[in-house]
This record gives structure tokens, C-alpha cells and sequence, in this order.
């Protein structure tokens, strides 16, 4: 238990530190956040000026988004790491590593988190979606899907981190992995916004919690062999 | 010489499968000749997830005994598989064009899964090919390898729900062949293509394997000489550290 403890206090210590450098540099966070909002304007121009084709599409147009956008913050995110050599740093702390990728991933989250639920409140603006009126959730779906895309994120960004093609290679790994939670996050969105009428919302978090807890543990157990390597 | 004894009745097998699933068996009453695609289409998909199995399997084995030759089944397993499932898609595609009318069936959640499939595995490959060192491509490319099998069945249940929580299959896909119902002539079709393509794999799989060996040799020597000669290393991929 107390391991478990220890492992917890280190998790959050690298959580801290990437926030720390993220508030001081701001690398992920603020570039992402715009270039999710050219994405769900560019969506507009290439699906608009219907506002009904608009509404209809908006789940997916807000999840294609954060993804996107997700795939540029969590590459952000590890590239701090290599500076100064500071990821062969963190492999040599005496931690265990998933406690290491456990700090990443959650410092991930928070930032996918931020950045999914400003997203969610512009499409509710651009797309003229009623967000608030099924918030509770939305939020749900907001948190699973921030949490997929982090657990994800983290690992494939530790695999691409040293390659020079790694911003190509970033999402082509990432995207067809995170289809299922796509999918899922599309699905619980457009549901909740229709007030669940077939009550399918249950269904689809679900699957959602289903990808999160299997890439996470995943994640934990193979990230090690990255810092290795 | 066993390997290729094996790659000649593997060839002689295939053919004669072939033979009959093209002469011998009638045609299905309602698709006509369009459904003898079915018996490489299921046969090839079979084998497609049979090798990325071997893939993640050679995976764990090498972060398990780091011995390179678990690599080399690895690289063997994923890339026939891409060429299995892009077979099995091109397959369900020319299927599809007659009976669906269309190349590409959304509704379908094998035709989406397994495009996916053959996305999650030329990612592997291509990530093998920006990674020189051969112990660093082992272990990236055998987690990533890894990740991809697990993420096989949460993409496979995704897209079966994404297609109608509460709707029943309406189109008939190939596998209803394989129904209970189905005439015996056709499950015995079936089962002896997937029995000479997987004789026909297993051939393929040993001599991919030799291949990986011999290209881990040469690398090897390549890496010697430059030593000896001590010429800076700039292969493509990789960041100096």
C-alpha cells in the first residue's frame, strides 16, 4: 500500500513539473488550443453555411478536433524531454517506471482536459449547439475522451519522441489506435445532446472507460521499456 | 530443402484449392459466382490476424529473453499480415461491388476494422524503417506491436456497436456462409483454401524470417566496417543523442 503511495507522490511530482515548465513556456497548451480553433473554423467553411448540417456534424467535428489537436499537445508535451538530455534523466530516477508514465499521462490529461472542454465550448458557439443544456454528460464523455487521448498520447509520443519523422509518424500511429474512443466519444456526444432518447449513454461511456483502462494499463506496462531503449 | 518441399506442396495446395472453389463448387444460388471471393477473402483474414498475433507474441518474447531472432518473426508476422488483410480488403471490395453494389460499405464494421487493421500495421512497419539501431527497433516496434493487438478487439467491438447499438445485421456478409446452414460443399471449400493458404503462409513466414536474419547479419557487418573506418554514422531516422 505504501508502495503504492510512494508511486502516487511520484506521479504527481512529474505531473507538477511538466505543468510547471508548461505554465513557465506554454508549448503545449496555447498553439493547440488555436490550432483547434482554425480546424472547427476551416470545418465550417468546408461543411457550412448550412447551420443545420453544421449542428448535426458537431460531435464530430468537435471530437476530430481535440484529436488533432491532441496529437500536437501530447507530442509538445514529450518534447520538453528532449532538452538537456532530461529523459534520460527521468530513466535514471529510482522509481518505478510506471509511476513515471503515470506523471506524464496525467500531466496529459490535465492539458487535454483544458483544451477539450474550451473546444467543446467554441463548438457550442460556432455550431450553435446547445452545451449546456446536457452538461453533466458531456463532461463525462469530455473526461474519458481526455483521458484516451492522454494514456495514448503519452505512450506514442515516448515511441516517437527520438525519431526525426516523429511528426509524421506521431499520428499515423496514434489515429487508427484511437479510432475506437473516436468513435466512442462521437456517439456519447451526439446522444447526450439528442437527451439520450434510447438511453445508448451508458453504452458508449463505457466502451470509452473500457479503451481508457486497457490503454493505460498498457501504457504503464510497456512505457519502461521506452525509457530503456 | 524442407522449406522447400514445404513452398512446393504449399503452391500445389493453393492451386488445387483454387481449382475447386472456382470449377468444382457450385455457384451460391443467390450471389452466383461473386461469393467464390469468399473462400481466399475469409482465408486471408484468418491469416492476417493469425500474424499480427505472431507479431505481438515475438513482441513479448523479445522484451522478454532480448533475443533478436523473437524480432525477426516479429518483422516476418507483421509484414505478411499487411499484405493478408490488404488482400482480404481488396477482396471484400471486388465482393462487395456486385452483391452491395458499392466498393466501400460503411455499414460493414469488418471492412472498417480491418482498414483500421492495415493502418495500425503500416505504421509498424514504417516506424520499423526509421529506426537503425537493431535492439532500439526490437523494442519500439514490439510495444507498438503490442499496443496494436490489444487495440485489435475494443476497435473490432467499437465499430460493430458504432454500426446500430440496436439493429441487427441486415446485409448478408460473407461469414453467413459459415452458418450452420450453410451446404457442407461450401465449408469444405472453405476449410481446405484456409488449409492451403496457411501452409502457403507458414512458407512465407520461414523465408521472411531467413530474410530478417540475413539483413540483422549484413547490418551487423555494415556497423564493423564503419567502426573500423570510423566515419561519422548518419543512417536516416534517428536524432543524435
Amino acid at each position: 500500500m505504501s508502495a503504492l503511495r510512494g508511486e502516487a507522490r511520484v506521479a504527481l511530482a512529474i505531473c507538477r513539473k511538466d505543468a510547471l515548465a508548461e505554465l513557465r513556456g506554454r508549448h503545449a497548451t496555447v498553439s493547440t488550443l488555436f490550432f483547434a480553433a482554425v480546424v472547427l473554423l476551416l470545418f465550417g467553411f468546408a461543411l457550412g453555411p448550412d447551420s443545420a448540417r453544421l449542428a448535426a456534424a458537431a460531435p464530430g467535428l468537435l471530437w476530430l478536433a481535440v484529436v488533432f489537436a491532441g496529437i500536437l499537445a501530447m507530442g509538445r508535451l514529450h518534447l520538453l524531454e528532449t532538452d538537456d538530455g532530461a529523459l534520460e534523466q527521468l530513466a535514471l530516477y529510482p522509481v518505478a517506471r510506471r509511476a513515471i508514465y503515470a506523471g506524464k499521462a496525467l500531466a496529459g490529461f490535465v492539458a487535454m482536459l483544458l483544451l477539450a472542454l474550451l473546444v467543446l465550448g467554441a463548438v457550442g458557439v460556432l455550431f450553435a449547439v446547445d452545451v449546456a443544456s446536457a452538461w453533466a454528460p458531456l463532461l463525462a464523455t469530455t473526461v474519458l475522451g481526455a483521458l484516451g487521448v492522454a494514456a495514448v498520447g503519452t505512450f506514442y509520443a515516448g515511441v516517437t519522441v527520438r525519431l526525426r519523422a516523429r511528426e509524421v509518424m506521431l499520428p499515423l500511429l496514434m489515429l487508427p489506435v484511437l479510432a475506437p474512443l473516436l468513435l466512442g466519444a462521437v456517439k456519447a456526444t451526439s446522444v447526450a445532446l439528442a437527451g439520450d432518447p434510447f438511453g445508448e449513454l451508458g453504452a458508449w461511456l463505457q466502451l470509452m472507460l473500457a479503451f481508457d483502462v486497457v490503454m493505460t494499463v498498457a501504457g504503464a506496462a510497456t512505457y519502461g521499456f521506452l525509457l530503456e531503449d | 530443402m524442407k522449406t522447400r518441399i514445404l513452398g512446393i506442396v504449399a503452391l500445389a495446395a493453393v492451386a488445387l484449392a483454387t481449382y475447386v472453389a472456382l470449377a468444382v463448387v457450385p455457384a451460391d444460388l443467390n450471389q452466383g459466382d461473386a461469393q467464390r471471393i469468399m473462400y481466399p477473402h475469409v482465408a486471408s483474414a484468418w491469416l492476417a490476424y493469425l500474424s499480427f498475433g505472431v507479431t505481438a507474441l515475438a513482441g513479448i518474447g523479445w522484451l522478454w529473453r532480448r533475443d533478436l531472432r523473437f524480432d525477426s518473426v516479429a518483422v516476418a508476422g507483421a509484414e505478411i499480415g499487411v499484405i493478408f488483410t490488404a488482400f482480404a480488403i481488396w477482396g471484400g471490395m471486388m465482393w462487395g461491388r456486385p452483391i452491395w453494389g458499392v466498393y466501400w460499405q460503411w455499414e460493414d464494421p469488418r471492412l472498417t476494422t480491418t482498414a483500421l487493421l492495415l493502418a495500425l500495421y503500416v505504421g509498424y512497419l514504417l516506424l520499423r524503417r526509421l529506426t537503425d539501431d537493431p535492439d532500439r527497433r526490437a523494442t519500439r516496434a514490439a510495444i507498438v506491436g503490442i499496443v496494436a493487438a490489444v487495440d485489435i478487439p475494443i476497435v473490432h467491438f467499437s465499430v460493430e456497436w458504432w454500426r446500430g447499438l440496436h439493429q441487427t445485421a441486415t446485409i448478408a456478409s460473407p461469414d453467413r456462409v459459415l452458418n450452420p446452414a450453410a451446404p457442407m460443399v461450401f465449408v469444405g471449400t472453405l476449410l481446405g483454401m484456409v488449409a492451403a493458404l496457411t501452409l502457403a503462409w507458414a512458407y512465407l513466414m520461414i523465408r521472411r524470417y531467413q530474410l530478417a536474419e540475413a539483413e540483422l547479419g549484413r547490418e551487423e557487418r555494415a556497423r564493423i566496417e564503419r567502426l573500423v573506418s570510423s566515419r561519422p554514422i548518419t543512417t536516416s531516422g534517428e536524432v543524435a543523442r
